[in-house]
């Protein structure tokens, strides 16, 4: 090991196995550090197997779902941890943000007690200890007026409370490394970009690795460290931010980057990419070259005959594309 | 409130329904009381006109139909031929009948399906849970009224419990408490044909919502920030369960009236159902409407109760007053 990473993911896969037709390998094969402290970002179109890797570190995957390769989480092999220590590990050490808060609080607990669960879960506190530790939390996630906040149900709150409930829970327990399933989805621009520097400060207060999964680039520029960008279950490129919006690589992250300069000087509700030429192929049936192949503009012989190997063009810097190796 | 205003009207509009077609269908429906007098060529068509008439059954049905609510609302139900006595004493004397069956059924089951269907539900794929929907399938798939002659047969055959009535014909000389235990041994036989084909009804809806529940992404949720298994399933699935289980709860009460009905036939119970079949074979028209009426009142107090309890558990309904399903 290099560095001492707080989570080091390697060789990561999900394969879906429903009862009728193809398996679906949503992830594949994917390799990730981050470091304590660190803000990484997923960034991949819908479907591309960012909500599947995110339920993968935390090992929490549907029924029918197979994933193998290796977490290691400080130290700790995820992979073969038993489901008590698994259960002792998620919300206290790895926390996740799930993609809709609409969906993701219990329509008949209080936001207040809600987040109290997750203390309850993990931590030996005085039913008042608690209650005032989470009003501290709310005050944390910016609620002015926590005692109201605390007896109100999910119903009663608006899109960007509930994102900001779910992170309290998150941050209940003061977990090394968030995980962010594009927690700004649902939200107009003014409310993601609070919500985006509530998560900065979060870093800033209490050292917390972060990693925010966006389909939206605009999100995570100036948020994120480094960048991870994905495609149909792989990761193709991965880089600093500045060198990701700055001079992308990879055919797939240049034709984001075009799409997203041009959205991004159109101020508005961002909530879907317009479609680069072409559709990102069906996870279910994949063939053997590059797989964005079909879509790439600087496609060469090579590229549909076997996928490209990871090329290190700068240190710090990965890719898979043919265009920097053979 | 608002919502409970809403309930009190729907229950009303329900009880003036179920009225007016009960009139509508024993108006349509063939034959009357008196068809066996007219055979009697010692009654004259003058004395059975005059009888007619007395009972204000030579009126046209719209206006029997408003004398009869006019009364309703005073508690008169009209005059039975048949027993010559007012309806509602006769009713009132054989629905407390019923309702003691019913009750204790309804209690008993719900006592029974709920921690029965939770735990096949939580334990999904397991022993209990093959074998409760193993069970309550095979009920389910044989008539009530086949289950309910077996097992008049078997306790019959094997002399366990006594059959027909709800106490000894020597009951007078017990003391309170053997006479407690004398209903109770001849209620045990109905109780338990109502119990068993409702249990296996209800069970299944349990385990349906409790599994429902367990696959909502906020449970999910809830296990990613590290609940154990029992606090999720306590605190964060059962409450949410709880609001079709209550819904369900008025559905139950009208399924065991509908079966208490057949049940207290077979078994001799002296509930409204024998009392209703014997009206409707002798035409007694005032009973019988009497007697489908209590039934609806029952079964429509009963949802009523069961939307009311859901206030108290589904803050949706609570604080907005609305109605959340
Ligand atoms: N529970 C599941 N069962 C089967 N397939 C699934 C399931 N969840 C996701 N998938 C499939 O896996 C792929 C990746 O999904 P997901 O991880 O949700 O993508 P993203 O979060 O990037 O939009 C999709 O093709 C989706 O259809
Ligand atoms: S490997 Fe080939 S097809 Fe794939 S992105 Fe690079 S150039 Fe395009
Ligand atoms: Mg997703």
């Amino acid at each position: 090991m290099a560095r001492d990473h707080l989570i080091r993911v390697s060789d990561l896969s999900v394969t879906y196995c429903a009862d009728e037709g193809m398996p679906i390998r949503a992830v594949d094969g994917i390799s990730l550090e981050i470091s304590p402290q660190e803000i990484v970002g997923i960034l991949g179109e819908s479907g591309c197997g960012k909500s599947t890797l995110a339920g993968a570190l935390l090992r929490l995957l549907p029924p029918g779902a197979k994933s193998e390769g290796g977490i290691l989480f400080r130290g700790l092999e995820l992979m073969n941890l038993p489901e008590a220590e698994l259960r002792a590990l998620r919300g206290r050490e790895i926390a996740l943000i799930p993609q809709d808060p609409a969906l993701s609080l219990n329509p008949v607990i209080t936001a207040g007690v809600l987040i109290g669960e997750v203390l309850r879960a993990h931590l030996p506190l005085s039913a008042a200890e608690r209650r005032q530790r989470v009003k501290e939390l709310l005050c944390e996630v910016g609620f002015d007026r926590p005692e109201e906040i605390y007896s109100a149900y999910p119903h009663q709150l608006s899109g960007g409370q509930r994102q900001r409930i779910a992170i309290a829970q998150a941050m209940a327990c003061r977990p090394g490394l968030l995980v962010a399933d594009e927690p700004t989805g649902k939200l107009d621009a003014t409310l993601q970009s609070e919500i985006i520097e509530l998560l900065s400060k979060i870093r800033q207060q209490h050292g917390t690795a972060i990693l925010i999964i966006s389909h939206d680039p605009a999100i995570l520029a100036g948020f994120s460290d480094r960048i991870a960008v994905m495609y149909a279950g792989r990761i193709v490129e991965v880089g600093s931010s500045a060198e990701i919006f700055g001079r992308p690589l990879h055919p797939y992250t240049q034709a984001l980057m075009r799409i997203a300069s041009s959205m991004i000087t159109s101020a508005g509700v961002i909530s879907r990419f317009p479609a680069i030429a072409g559709e990102s192929p069906d996870p279910g049936c994949i063939a053997e070259g590059c797989r964005f192949e079909p879509r790439c503009s600087e496609r060469m012989d090579v590229c549909s005959q076997r996928y490209p190997q990871t090329f290190l063009p700068e240190p710090s810097r990965l890719v898979n594309c043919f265009k920097y190796g053979e | 409130m608002n919502y409970i205003l809403r309930r009190l009207l729907r229950a009303m509009l329900l009880l003036v329904g179920v009225s007016a077609l009960c009139f509508l269908f024993t108006e349509m429906a063939p034959g009357s009381f008196f068809d066996e007098m007219r055979l009697n060529p010692q009654i004259s068509p003058e004395t059975i006109a005059a009888l007619r008439s007395s009972y204000g059954l030579d009126q046209p049905l719209a206006v029997r139909y408003a004398r009869w609510v006019n009364a309703a609302l005073r508690a008169d139900l009209g005059y039975s031929i048949a027993y010559n006595a007012p309806v509602a004493p006769l009713l009132w004397s054989r629905a407390k009948n019923t309702l003691l069956l019913t009750t204790c059924a309804l209690a008993i089951t719900w006592l029974i399906s709920v921690p029965l269907g939770v735990w096949a539900a939580s334990r999904r794929g397991g022993l209990v849970d093959r074998a409760v929907t193993l069970a309550s399938s095979f009920v389910i798939s044989v008539p009530e009224l086949v289950i309910a002659v077996g097992l008049l047969a078997l306790v019959v055959r094997w002399r366990i419990l006594p059959v027909g009535g709800m106490m000894s014909a020597d009951s007078d000389a017990l003391s309170m408490l053997a006479k407690l235990k004398d209903v109770a041994r001849h209620l045990a036989l109905p109780a338990f044909i109502l119990i068993l084909c409702e249990t296996s009804i209800i069970v299944r809806h349990v385990r349906a919502s409790v599994l429902e529940v367990l696959g909502a992404t906020y449970v999910q949720a809830a296990r990613g920030l590290g609940m154990s298994q029992s606090r999720l399933l306590f605190r964060h699935v059962l409450p949410v369960a709880a609001n079709p289980a209550i819904s369900l709860l008025g559905f139950s009460l009208a399924g065991l009236l509908s079966g208490s009905l057949i049940v207290e036939v077979v078994c001799g119970w002296p509930g409204l159902g024998p009392l209703i079949l014997e009206a409707t074979l002798s035409r007694d028209l005032y009973l019988v409407i009497g007697g489908i009426m209590f039934s609806a009142l029952f079964m429509i107090g009963g949802n009523f109760v069961a939307d009311m309890m859901l206030i108290v558990v589904d803050p949706r309904i609570r604080k907005e007053g609305v109605d959340a399903r």
